[in-house]
């Protein structure tokens, strides 16, 4: 694929929007400040279509221009789904070829982490996307302890249910917090497993870096937009294909097509 | 003075029902949480007779002496007779040394009986008064201030959040939010307060996503917007949360600091924080009798349903809600004009007649609680991302509100799910609100659902399912020897949450009262 620009209305115009909010008064001097602001930031010609006063000593603007840059999307890394899309039956008779059991998954938010809106997407049988949750999966039995789980808690309760998969959602993102939460549960599981019998660790969340499964020391990461199908495929996958020893790339340089 | 008859074409011994069968359900609870009492209810106790500060470590000196009050003489007795007859006998001069000596393990508590029983309840009694006394003083400056000042200029009033973590932050924040048009100050708390079983103390500089509900923070906040409402000539209100395991004690807080409107849901902390039911009931029996007192309008959470559930088919389950918090809001002393009953625009965008199923809901709670101010959500679960398609959905939740009278208005974001709040898309949301409020603020003034059409349809359906279920929890008997609806909440009948009564946070802080239990907060805010 070749390299391209933005597009506005005309192949390789280079057009963008942009808002922001300078912390200055209204007045020519601002909305100079703001085509200088997009200029550096690459945007020439840059016209500011819009600028209004907003509480005492702000003023916000919408700059509409032209940037010159190229993108290259053959250089785009990316994480490429590496197992096989199921249905809801698919993946059940999956499990019950290769289990012969229900598989079991334990998920929950950890650390003071209230927001159980991603987990619950995934988990409750409502599902999100038009897709289920993974609660109507007949062959998964799935335990959501819900908001704001310890991460003790947490691998306590993985151990109660003999869970093969852990899920763990994280949307609060101050201070990093769920960088740091994630990589607690993974040492935590590390610590209480022999590293055979370890369960699947699955986080997700809207500001997670797909790209950061190994860094965290989980098994995958899953970012904004995922639905429970795509959560239940990856499990199933890989907890009903036999278990490579090392963990397997998850990060695949393609070139988009 | 006469109602004017029904928009929607509800039969009125429809709404008689419902509201009979929402008593039919609530009754047992109240009777319930009338025979408990729970730590966090004897710690507001201890804070109405002035006990406040923490220890070194930061645990609350209510909590120490509850806590030394429980290991000597159980919870069952309430701490109101044993800690004031340690007190008579000269354990301490007074209530904080009283709790540092206990802590220090130089106190042994007991039981009174007889003469020193009925001495140690009056002492508590004046103690608690002095406490409720001040309460009642800060609704009379709050009504004072209203009248010198003036109110917000109209409704539906504008309510806004800040959540810094830091209240030298948030303090700016809601001043300028305020001069931008807010009539209503949120703070929202730190992520996970709701599960601490203490409130922190003095003013905090960190929170997760939000900033610690204390009584400092409450002080500041409250001083800094008064500062802003005799600049701006209009009383601008502030807003907490009266919910988790402390609830009655933050309640208490809310009074003494002069709050104006809690957050404070009936089941909410059971459903969405898996805190015990009972535990819940007690608590929200006691910070609803102390809302009532301090004149403090509170918000119910039925928009939490619709997060977890969908819109539609849960759209009865919100009324359902907003007929029992009706219930336990009254039988707690609160009058309808302090009912900020919850409900919220988030049916999916994409489902055809959506604004209409909308407005059809929106209208239903305004005919069933004609006099409750009723606090109006935005959407949040159809927020993706997209901020120009974001940016008009709150267009059209702002136009539903100005069609059916809502009293409170959360003012949407379009950054919602994308960042907490920039200040240009404060500016921008508030501009919305003000475009809709200007444009079609009295549209309501004409506009008429069709007698059988669409939308009064819609009402009659979600009505008649809400009948529905209530009578279901009436006669739900899964958990034996429970009151109805507890069997209800542990067989998911709401926001599909499975919440048994002998499970969740803070069971172990709850307690049957004993014969001789004695509250003077309870007895004083129930007019004995």
């Amino acid at each position: 694929m070749s390299l391209v620009r933005p597009y506005g209305d005309t192949t390789g115009d280079g057009m963008v929007q942009l808002s922001f909010t300078l912390p200055i008064e209204h007045s020519k001097v601002a909305e100079g400040a703001a085509v200088q602001l997009a200029n550096k930031m690459g945007m020439d010609p840059a016209l500011v279509v819009h600028a209004k006063p907003m509480g005492d000593g702000f003023t916000f603007f919408v700059v509409y221009g032209r940037v010159n840059h190229l993108v290259d999307p053959s250089t785009v890394e990316v994480v490429e789904r590496d197992y096989p899309l199921l249905t809801p039956k698919e993946a059940n008779a999956a499990i019950k070829r290769s289990l012969r059991r229900r598989l079991v998954v334990v998920g929950g938010c950890i650390g003071t982490d209230a927001h159980t809106v991603g987990i619950d997407a995934i988990l409750n049988i409502k599902g999100f996307a038009g897709e289920k949750g993974l609660e109507y999966y007949r062959e998964l039995k799935v335990v959501n302890l819900g908001a704001q789980v310890s991460v003790p808690q947490l691998v306590e309760a993985a151990r109660e249910e003999k869970a093969d998969a852990v899920l763990v959602s994280q949307v609060v993102t101050q201070r990093d917090a769920h960088l740091l939460n994630t990589r607690e549960m993974s040492a935590a599981f590390r610590e209480a497993y022999p590293a055979a019998k370890r369960p699947l660790l699955v986080v997700g969340g809207p500001r997670f870096d797909e790209t950061m499964a190994d860094e965290l020391g989980v098994d995958r990461v899953f970012t904004r937009g995922t639905t429970p199908g795509e959560v239940a495929s990856f499990i199933v996958h890989r907890l009903t294909s036999p278990r490579t020893p090392s963990s397997p790339a998850t990060t695949t340089t393609e070139k988009a097509s | 003075m006469a109602r004017p008859t029904s928009q929607l074409g509800l039969d009125r011994a429809d709404v008689r029902q419902a509201r009979t069968l929402a008593r039919q359900v609530g009754k047992p609870i109240v009777d319930l949480a009338t025979r408990h009492t729970t730590v966090s209810v004897e710690r507001a106790t201890l804070r109405l007779a002035g006990l406040g500060g923490a220890d070194p470590d930061g645990t609350p000196w209510v909590n120490r002496l509850a806590d030394v009050v429980r290991a000597d003489v159980g919870l069952e007795h309430g701490v109101s007779l044993p800690v004031w007859d340690a007190l008579l006998r000269g354990d301490a001069d007074d209530l904080l040394t009283l709790a540092q000596k206990a802590a220090a393990g130089s106190v042994t508590f007991r039981v009174p009986e007889g003469k020193d029983a009925t001495r140690a309840a009056s002492a508590s009694r004046k103690a608690v008064a002095a406490g409720i006394k001040q309460i009642d003083r800060q609704r009379i400056a709050r009504e004072k201030m209203i009248a010198k000042v003036g109110d917000a200029p109209s409704k539906p009033w504008i309510y806004l959040i800040v959540a810094t973590g830091d209240i030298h932050e948030d303090i700016p924040q809601a001043q300028a939010a305020a001069r931008e048009g807010a009539d209503v100050i949120a703070v929202i708390r730190s992520t996970g307060q709701s599960l601490l079983d203490f409130v922190p103390e003095g003013a905090t500089r960190e929170g997760f996503a939000g900033t610690y509900a204390t009584q400092e923070n409450f002080r500041l906040m409250r001083a800094a917007l008064d500062e802003t409402s005799r600049e701006l000539g209009r009383y601008v209100r502030l807003t907490n949360y009266a919910s988790g395991l402390c609830m009655p004690e933050i309640a208490t807080l809310a009074g003494l600091e002069r709050l104006d409107m809690m957050l404070n849901d009936s089941m909410y902390g059971i459903l969405f924080r898996d805190i015990n039911p009972i535990r819940t009931f007690v608590d929200q029996r006691f910070s609803r009798q102390i809302h009532a007192r301090a004149g403090i309008i509170i918000n119910t959470g039925e928009d939490n349903y619709l997060t977890t559930a969908d819109a539609i088919e849960a759209a009865h389950t919100v009324t359902t809600s907003q007929l029992l918090n009706e219930y336990f809001a009254k039988e707690a002393g609160l009058e309808d004009w302090q009912l900020g009953l919850g409900h919220a625009f988030e049916i999916d965008p994409e489902v055809p007649d959506s604004f209409r199923l909308e407005l059809a809901h929106a209208m239903l709670a305004r005919e069933l609680f004609p006099d409750a101010p009723l606090k109006w959500m935005p959407p949040t679960r159809h927020m993706t991302g997209d901020i120009f398609k974001g940016y008009l959905l709150d267009g059209f939740f702002n136009l539903v509100g100005a069609l059916t009278g809502q009293g409170i208005l959360l003012v949407g974001m379009m950054t919602e799910a994308v960042v907490t709040p920039w200040i240009s898309d404060r500016d921008l949301a508030l501009q919305n609100v003000r475009y809709v409020m200007n444009a079609a603020g009295k549209l309501h003034e004409d506009f008429r659902p069709a007698p059988d059409g669409f939308i009064a349809n819609r009402a009659r359906e979600v009505l008649g399912e809400a009948i529905g279920l209530l009578e279901e929890i009436k006669d739900d008997r899964s958990t034996p020897g429970q009151p109805p609806l507890l069997s209800a909440i542990a067989d998911g009948t709401f926001g599909l949450m499975k919440r048994p009564p002998d499970k969740g946070r803070g069971l172990d802080g709850v307690a049957r009262k004993a014969p001789d239990y004695y509250n003077p907060a309870t007895e004083i805010l129930e007019g004995q």
